[in-house]
């Protein structure tokens, strides 16, 4: 066991906060982080160990002792399949979101397609429009990639005057995180030949809204994925399945599910979610449409709103970032309210349009502290705080809230939202 | 079946010309036949048109038929009332009247009248989506009557204008102006 170096252990920044080093040399070994659970006594066998266990299962389940780990659902009034479901990021670890805790947003309920049934047409400006069964899809060389989807809507609880009284899952969880494997679009655009008037894609699901959004051409030929496998498994039914519109980075809606229909046309098409929804309102009364790109973003979600702090001592703060323009260059955390910062440690892989994973040690005092992280991605952009985001934008805009969030956490050990 | 139709699918793509040599492909504006695998089949116009069902700004993919706001309030009486509310607010759903003025205030009103910008889409949205219970249930004069119904509600045409697919696309919406486009081609 290597005993962490004394030097390691050495504040870099206000209010307790540590060396990245920690993490970075797996020096951890030696510390007893208060996230450890205890040694079991060594002289009792417990009752697990006394007979064998369980059955081999065809399909597994996680232990029932996780089972309050759950999606906060929260569905639009009058219905139950339709508004969101939110993964309970405070409760997760790592950068690969699990396909049962994958957001959802849903905007007429999750269809029950059987996949015999399904098809991909490809139409409008196109010089040999055509039907792919999924069967032919699955045939094509296939890539995978890992990718996040965040709604544009998520975190806009923080646009209100008042800091809501909530957890990080139920504030920022309508991101996720997940390996998907597909068809890259601009192959099959190669062979229905898109002809040069075609400058936009209506992409529409099969679900009881027929949900559809345009799309540039220019994204579908760059990064663009027609998504069959999620984590290894077919689509889970809420996030699209027999197949769904992957594009990475861009605002979750666009990333549309349980795709039908791809519709070639030389302008938008100005669908119901990209004027009346998904528009984002500035104070001079006019608005912005079209925004794609999820902004730089970073949240900590360990400790964070609803946890509680075991006492003074050494912890984990542990965090997630993305960006849709790239990838995480670095994270910045602060214990005292954004006066100090340090770098925290990125866990690899750190990969383009996908969460990553940071994480910082932390001596807490037992006293009062604010807990802020701000991603900074590889292009420069720099996570914004709060007042300079609606400083630009105002407070009716919305969608796209990235700004820089804050735990503070009181004497009692109890942790909440805050703006600082 | 599936493996049948893939096969007509690579059938069709062998009747394409073979791509031209690369000095030609230089000089000529036709793109280099697909290098996929062409696992498509070809999708037939009777195919496309029973699944088409996208309206655009300009009118395009408006069907035949007509609706006035009289008819269109009979059938928001019966299936629309429940979630938007009478005369389409107070609902527990979206409000689609009113607002009118109030985008610039700390509480704008987004409906029907005061930001969608073009009375196309409220055709297009209703006949794919509405009503929520039973989207498709509609028939194409019923969501032309609607969207008159909707559109008179909010101020925007007369009582007895008839809506169909040569007035609709020229109906002006108040905040036509009130968008920009983030999204900038070819950046």
């Amino acid at each position: 066991m290597v005993k962490p170096k004394t030097h390691d252990l050495e504040p870099v920044a206000g209010n307790g906060l540590l060396h990245r080093r920690l993490f970075l040399t797996g020096s951890l070994a030696g510390l007893s982080l208060l996230r450890a659970v205890p040694l079991s006594a060594q002289q009792n066998v417990p009752d697990w160990m006394k007979a064998p266990g369980g059955p081999l299962r065809p399909y597994g389940e996680r232990s029932p002792h996780e089972s309050s780990v759950q999606r906060l659902v929260g569905p639009m009034p009058g219905t139950t399949g339709s508004g969101s479901s939110r993964t309970p990021l405070e409760f997760l670890e790592g950068m690969i979101t699990p396909n049962s805790l994958h957001f959802e947003r849903n905007h007429s309920g999750v269809p029950d397609i059987p996949p015999a049934q399904h098809r991909l047409v490809i139409h409008g400006l196109v010089r040999r429009p055509l039907t792919f069964e999924l069967e032919a899809l699955t045939r094509y060389p296939l890539i995978s990639r890992m990718h996040f989807i965040e709604c544009s809507g998520n975190s806009t609880a923080l646009y209100a005057a008042q800091p809501a009284q909530a957890g990080a899952g139920a504030i920022h969880g309508l991101v996720s995180c997940a390996e998907w494997t597909g068809v890259p679009l601009g192959t099959l655009l190669d062979e229905v030949g898109v002809r040069p008037e075609g400058r936009w894609l209506l992409a529409e699901g099969a679900d009881a809204a027929a949900m559809s959004r345009s799309v540039p051409m220019e994204k579908a030929l760059d990064d663009a994925m027609i998504a069959m496998y999620q984590n290894g498994e077919r689509l889970r039914p809420e996030n699209g399945y027999p197949m769904r519109l992957l594009l990475p980075g861009w605002e979750g809606n666009t990333n549309v599910k349980w795709l039908r229909r791809l519709k070639v046309t030389a302008a938008p098409s100005m669908t119901k979610d990209e004027t009346s929804k998904y528009t984002d309102s500035l104070p001079d009364g006019t608005a912005m449409q079209f925004t794609f790109p999820m902004g730089v973003k970073s949240v900590i979600t360990s400790p964070s709103g609803g946890l509680k702090m075991q006492g003074a001592g050494l912890y984990q703060i542990s965090g997630v970032a993305w960006s849709g323009a790239g990838r995480i260059r670095r994270v910045d955390v602060s214990a005292d309210g954004g006066k100090t910062w340090a770098p925290a440690a990125l866990s690899a892989p750190v990969l383009p349009k996908a969460l990553t994973r940071f994480r910082m040690a932390w001596r807490w005092s037992g006293g009062p502290a604010v807990l802020m992280s701000r991603a900074v991605d590889d292009t420069g952009a720099v996570q914004p705080s709060r007042e300079a985001l609606l400083g630009k934008r105002g407070a009716t805009y919305r969608y796209h809230f990235h700004a820089l969030q804050c735990w503070a956490v009181a004497a009692t050990g109890e942790v909440r939202n805050v703006y600082v | 079946m599936t493996m049948a139709l893939a096969m007509a699918g690579v059938g069709s793509a062998a009747q394409t010309p073979s791509p031209p040599a690369a000095t030609e492909r230089q000089t000529s504006p036709r793109p280099p036949a697909p290098k996929g695998p062409s696992l498509g089949r070809p999708a037939s116009d009777a195919e496309i048109a029973a699944i088409d069902v996208s309206v655009g700004p300009d009118g395009a993919g408006l069907p035949p038929g007509s609706g006035t706001p009289k008819q269109g309030a009979e059938v928001y009486a019966t299936k629309c009332i429940a979630c938007h509310g009478p005369e389409g607010a107070n609902g527990v759903n979206d409000r689609l009247a009113g607002g009118q003025g109030t985008l610039k205030s700390a509480t704008p009103v987004k409906t029907i009248g005061s930001y969608w910008p073009y009375a196309t889409t409220v055709f297009d949205y209703v006949r794919r989506a509405m009503p929520y219970p039973a989207p498709h249930s509609l028939s194409d004069a019923e969501a032309y009557a609607v969207t008159a119904y909707l559109l008179h509600l909010n101020g925007i045409i007369a009582a007895d204008e008839v809506m169909d697919a040569t007035s609709l696309p020229k109906v002006k919406m108040p905040n036509r102006g009130g968008f920009t486009s983030a999204f900038k081609p070819g950046r």
